[in-house]
């Protein structure tokens, strides 16, 4: 089997597969879901990291390690704040007694 | 050759990805859904590691480090209300990320040299990562600009812009043309800059009130980029969960878009198309009634069913506590009262009931615009409190206002309307408010925490 083929195949599946998991998401999760969204695709942190790791000059080292903050801030930051977001959802859940904090 | 064990760790990522994507389209199992996606992210990031020799190990895991400090202060101090522009500048740095892994796998390329088995079409596919990337990026950074209110909310627009647009498309594509015939490093460079002025381009024309909107789209080309990525790089993870955030990212830009009434193709190029949207955009001197809070404590006190209509305005000032402290005393007053939620009240979707349950507001008192559309016509007194164009019946009957199609709120049927202003000046959208100058409208100036603490006081003296 032609190797592109195999790789356009999990591209097509995963299209219908990406599209049908959020099919019925309700309006109040669009935020929420937008934000866990953007946190996955900082999985680049792994190309990222492949590519510095063959770095061969400094240019390209220095490149590498700018992609590589770049893409933990994406995905790190972003998996931290969809939580913050959802701990609130479930908090309101059950009636919580009022803490000073928001005093 | 990957280690099988490394690709079977791929594919559990993989797996993550999409429940997590499937439990953040759920109420109860969103926050589960959410930290399974970060485990499955966790799991390709150390197992990287072991694909094959990798140089430059301490730099890479510094980097990391930093990355992860940067990224756990910002998403922990900052504001909920300014939520919605960080998740813009993480999609941003995101897409520029890629952009830039792309750039580096062209160099290797290029050391290679031509002919040296690269396919053409992983040539189309760096191409495409380095621009779709910096198109995220740039596009990102304006969004950002414009939520932050760093420029104007409002499309910026000017002569030549659509020429220089499309000119950049074609110059673009022309150049990934050159990029996949004669691999060069200074055409890749100069593709990543014509993509930066794209992303720009792209994102100026569009309104304060649409931004969610572009957000949720340049997230679903971040995605592409970082699919097109995996291919360069012969990577399933990328792939995988490039493609499931391009494809979900994308359906989820629709779904926005209709619950604001409008078609994406509209959001980005409607400012284009003439100047009549632009709206007014000036405070009006038209005659209003206004009327202190004493006067309004009374209206609510004795009527019988309330709505409160929160907006952003509510959140910036921070009363939301004041106001649910207001509904209690109401509550206690045998008075029924409820929140109105327009779907994108606030900045985005389901943002002001994020705002609403950090004030600890319980969710029962949470109605969706088409559950409490009804119960206007049987309300006594609808409080709008820092919101202005959800509840804008322009959006019905001006066919040239940036709002028009939107549903909205239909306060006007309201016995009477309470707006908790600051001033006169027009909301997000840049449109003045009808509504504003109905017989049956009160206006309450001033700003909404000390005008809250007012009318708590006042009600409560009742």
């Amino acid at each position: 089997m032609n190797e592109s083929v195999v790789w356009l195949t999990i591209f097509v599946l995963s299209v219908f597969v990406g599209i049908e998991v959020i099919s019925k998401v309700s309006s109040v999760l669009h935020t929420p879901l937008m934000s866990g969204a953007n946190a996955i695709h900082g999985v680049i942190l792994v190309g990222a990291i492949l590519v510095t790791g063959h770095a061969e000059s400094t240019l390209a080292l220095a490149v590498g390690l700018v992609a590589v903050v770049l893409a933990t801030i994406n995905m790190v930051g972003g998996f931290v704040v969809t939580d913050r977001m959802l701990q609130m959802f479930t908090a309101r859940k059950k009636p919580v007694a009022r803490g000073g904090e928001d005093a | 050759m990957i280690p099988v064990w490394v690709q079977l760790a791929y594919l559990v990522a993989a797996v993550c990805f999409v429940l997590a994507l499937k439990g953040l389209s759920s109420p109860r199992t969103a926050r589960r859904g959410n930290q399974i996606g970060a485990v499955g992210a966790l799991v390709a990031c150390v197992v990287v590691f072991f694909e094959g020799e990798l140089d430059h190990l301490v730099p890479i895991l510094v980097a990391i480090a930093v990355g992860s400090l940067v990224g756990v202060l910002g998403a922990q101090r900052v504001q909920m209300t300014q939520m919605p522009q960080l998740v813009a500048l993480f999609n941003g740095v995101g897409g520029g990320a890629a952009a830039l892994v792309a750039l580096l796998e062209l160099d290797e390329f290029v050391d290679a040299g031509t002919g040296a088995g690269v396919e053409e079409f992983a040539l189309v596919a760096t191409a495409f990562t380095v621009v779709v990337g910096s198109v995220s990026f740039s596009g990102s950074l304006v969004t950002f600009a414009k939520l932050q209110e760093l420029m104007t909310t409002r499309p910026v627009i000017f002569a030549g812009l659509p020429v220089a647009f499309g000119g950049g498309l074609v110059a673009a594509l022309v150049l990934a043309v050159v990029v996949v015939l004669q691999p060069a490093l200074w055409v890749g460079v100069v593709l990543a800059l014509l993509g930066l002025v794209v992303g720009t381009l792209l994102v100026l024309p569009v309104g304060g009130a649409d931004v969610p909107i572009v957000i949720s789209l340049l997230n679903a080309f971040t995605g592409l980029a970082v699919a097109a990525g995996g291919y360069v790089l012969d990577n399933t993870v990328l792939l995988v969960g490039g493609t499931l955030v391009g494809a979900a990212g994308t359906f989820l830009t629709l779904l926005m878009a209709r619950a604001m009434g409008r078609s994406v193709a509209h959001t980005l190029f409607g400012a284009l198309k003439g100047g009549s949207t632009q709206g007014a955009g000036m405070a009006s001197d038209r005659p209003v009634k206004s009327a202190g809070p004493a006067d309004v404590a009374i209206l609510l006190a004795y009527a019988q069913r309330v709505i409160i209509v929160p907006g952003y305005g509510l959140a910036v000032a921070q009363a939301q506590h004041t106001l649910r402290e207001l509904v209690d005393v109401l509550g206690e007053r045998g008075i029924d009262v409820d929140y109105a939620i327009h779907p994108v009240a606030g900045r985005m979707p389901g943002h002001m009931n994020v705002l609403l349950a950090e004030a600890q507001v319980p969710y029962e008192q949470l109605k969706e615009m088409n559950d409490i559309n009804g119960e206007f016509k049987h309300t006594d007194v609808v409080l709008v409190v820092g919101a202005n164009d959800v509840v804008n019946p322009g959006a019905r009957t001006i066919p040239s206002a940036p709002i028009y199609g939107m549903p909205i709120l239909d306060v006007d049927q309201a016995e009477q309307v309470v707006f908790m202003k600051r001033s006169m000046r027009p909301g997000f959208a840049g449109i003045e408010n009808e509504l504003l100058f109905d017989p049956r409208t009160t206006l309450l100036f001033g700003d909404a925490k000390d005008t809250m603490g007012k009318l708590l006081n006042a009600v409560k003296a009742l």
